[in-house]
């Protein structure tokens, strides 16, 4: 029976367990720090030498976690190409601007278990020679920032952090950093610019990839809430511990945020790719279904800006046969399991780890309308494709949504995100892109459709009822 | 009205600043604590803002029109932000913020933050707010509300005084 696996969020939401030290220490808190601050030396069989930091770093590498933050990149990659010969001090970031529409997750580590994700940093430090790290948390998370900040003073009280970390003389302070409310600044050099006190502007790549420029033009590693508390865990329980949880390349847990229209819609933390987005949707331990007479419509499996996922696709997508080969085979999409790569193959991705659920009562341009007013208020507009273009296509789906559509509105709204895509400085030109592109596709006939009839209204002389018709999402 | 930073503020905010290898990293911060002591970001901020961190006052200024949470205008003392983004929206926060707007005689069609003529209440959509799984959600003033029903929404706008 497909259910919960629960690592990073074990005693989040256990009756009396509280955000503080005292806590955190009765559940073996800090235990993970310790030992990685007791690693000596090791010889290796060839005579050569692993020191304590490079020892975590290979075991991180060797967990095989990826990046919970949406690009699912190898974290002990990431890791590796810090420049660590440059002689300038060495940055982590952690992102906690959860800012992707439908994403929920990190705020669960950061209000239930701030100490998890803390503890975590502070070995990530401790692994890459960084002696400075910032959380980045959004802006309308006050709380949040709150319990952070008493959190890192009860950390320093016990010694765990500030100078002279458990008498190993180790060095390591962590400040919290607010955001404003821009869903910019969790794009990481976009993040890096806002923490240097300047708009959010995301910087271009190359030559600013963070591991080399980052903040104050110095190497800087950033990784997302989750990402940053799963060190902890494959530090506390072993690299080949934590590999065995989930599944090849998708190893460990990750805790996907589920929304919309779903009886119980939460989050849930699972082991990845042991469980389908059927089951999540439907299966009692998660979503439980759609509501009473409902069918499914479409999914969004990662993220706002993940591509849309039509009720009835089947995908290729290669799995694993009985002689051990890749074999390709036809898959339904409630079949898939929920990782990074059979969503990839799927042709979208799970990014965020969030699922937003949308049955037939839908009114799936309303939809898309939408996420189009979404991005056309975050786009920086540093770049013109991406400012003009999400603003365009908000406006095309505005009168689709207000009986003023024409027909070939959906093909100007292909045509646009056709030429933001690739054409940016950051991702956020994709992750408006992709929306449009994956709606407009899948659904063409209902956008076409609704473009006409606001045509043949208004060539009545009257759209007032297919607007009113149209109004609600 | 002369503007006077509280020596208690200050003394914060030179704290803060420590927090950072660059001064101007705290602009953030300091405008984060300022707008929560005086409502709002006024020029004198800014310029204070720019003095203390050894900037010129457009550094500040590009912040504060850049950022949705800072305002350059007082707003009400209560300030409703209602989650206008996809989930919400499916569970029915365009009824919430009619309902909300309604209750307070202001015009949901209206764009951008809206405030009672006494000042008491501001409303506004901001977009998701991290807690997709209660929608619709809502926040008054610094605090969080999920899953807010109408009933609910009328209890929070009563807990206001
Ligand atoms: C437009 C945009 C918004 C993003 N928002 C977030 C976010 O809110 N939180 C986050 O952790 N990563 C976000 N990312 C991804 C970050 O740029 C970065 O890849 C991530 O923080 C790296 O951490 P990870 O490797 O641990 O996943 C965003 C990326 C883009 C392009
Ligand atoms: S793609 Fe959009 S959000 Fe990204 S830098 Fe360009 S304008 Fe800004
Ligand atoms: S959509 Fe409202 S909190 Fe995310």
């Amino acid at each position: 029976m497909p259910q919960e696996y629960r690592l990073i969020l074990k005693h989040a939401d256990q009756a009396g367990y509280t955000p503080d030290i005292e806590c955190y220490l009765r559940h073996g808190g800090y235990e993970a720090l310790r030992k990685a601050l007791a690693l000596g030396v090791k010889e290796l069989p060839d005579g050569k030498k692993m020191t304590a930091q490079e020892q975590i770093r290979d075991e991180v590498l060797k967990s095989g976690l990826r990046g919970r933050g949406g690009a699912g990149f190898s974290c002990g990659l990431k890791w590796s190409f810090v420049d660590r010969k440059s002689g300038k001090p060495i940055y982590l970031i952690c992102n906690a601007d959860e800012s992707e529409p439908g994403t929920f997750k990190d705020r669960q580590i950061l209000h239930k278990d701030p100490h998890q994700l803390i503890e975590g940093m502070i070995i990530s430090c401790f692994a890459n020679d960084v002696k400075l790290a910032y959380i980045y948390i959004r802006g309308e998370m006050p709380e949040g920032a709150r319990l952070l900040n008493k959190a890192l003073k009860e950390a320093r009280a016990k010694g765990f952090l500030g100078k002279n970390i458990l008498g190993t003389g180790v060095d390591i302070e962590i400040h919290v950093h607010r955001g404003a409310g821009a869903y910019i600044c969790g794009e990481e050099t976009g993040l890096i610019e806002s923490l240097e006190g300047k708009r959010a502007y995301p910087r271009i790549k190359p030559p600013y990839f963070p591991a080399i420029l980052g903040l104050y033009m110095c190497p800087t590693i950033v990784n997302n809430v989750e990402t940053l508390a799963a060190v902890r865990h494959i530090v506390s329980m072993g690299a080949s511990e934590y590999a065995k949880l989930g599944t090849a390349n998708n190893t460990g847990t990750r805790i996907v945020s589920l929304s919309g229209q779903v009886k119980r819609p939460g989050y849930f933390e699972v082991e990845v790719g042991k469980v389908t987005l059927g089951e999540l949707i439907y299966h009692e331990n998660f979503g439980g279904g759609l509501r009473e007479g409902r069918t499914l419509k479409a999914i969004i499996p990662g993220g706002s800006s993940s591509k849309v996922l039509k009720a009835g696709e089947v995908f290729k997508v290669k799995k694993k046969g009985e002689d051990g080969q890749w074999v390709p085979v036809d898959m339904n999409l409630l079949d898939l399991p929920y990782d990074f790569d059979s969503l990839q193959q799927a042709g979208s991705m799970s990014g965020s780890g969030a699922i937003i659920v949308m049955d037939d009562s839908v009114d799936i341009v309303g939809v898309l309308a939408n996420l189009g007013e979404f991005y056309a208020h975050e786009s920086c507009g540093q770049c013109t494709p991406c400012r003009e273009g999400s603003l365009w296509m908000s406006k095309a789906l505005h009168r689709l949504t207000h009986g003023h559509g024409r027909k070939e509105d959906a093909n100007y709204l292909l045509h646009i995100a056709q030429n933001i895509q690739g054409r940016t400085i950051c991702a956020f030109g994709e992750a408006c892109a992709w929306p449009v592109l994956s709606f407009v596709k899948k659904f063409k006939d209902e956008f076409e459709a609704r473009g006409a009839a606001d045509e043949a209204n208004a060539a009545q002389g009257s759209h007032a009822a297919n607007a009113v018709a149209s109004h609600k999402v | 009205m002369t503007f006077t930073v509280p020596s208690e503020l200050e003394a914060e905010l030179n704290e803060l600043i420590t927090h950072y290898p660059q001064k101007r990293s705290a602009s953030l911060m300091f405008l984060h604590a300022l707008q929560e002591h005086f409502g709002h970001i006024s020029k004198e901020a800014v310029e204070w803002t720019a003095t203390k961190l050894e900037l010129q006052p457009i550094n500040i200024w590009e912040l504060v029109t850049f950022y949705p949470m800072f305002r350059q205008e007082p707003v009400g003392r209560h300030q409703i932000k209602v989650c206008r983004t996809l989930s919400c929206a499916l569970g029915g926060s365009h009824t919430l913020h009619k309902h909300l707007c309604s209750r307070l005689g202001l015009d949901s069609k209206k764009h951008g933050i809206q405030t009672t003529q006494d000042g008491k209440f501001s409303v506004e959509f901001v977009e998701c707010l991290a807690s997709c799984g209660t929608a619709p959600v809502a926040m008054c003033n610094e605090t969080f509300h999920e899953a807010v029903t109408q009933e609910k929404a009328d209890a929070i706008l009563s807990e206001c005084r």
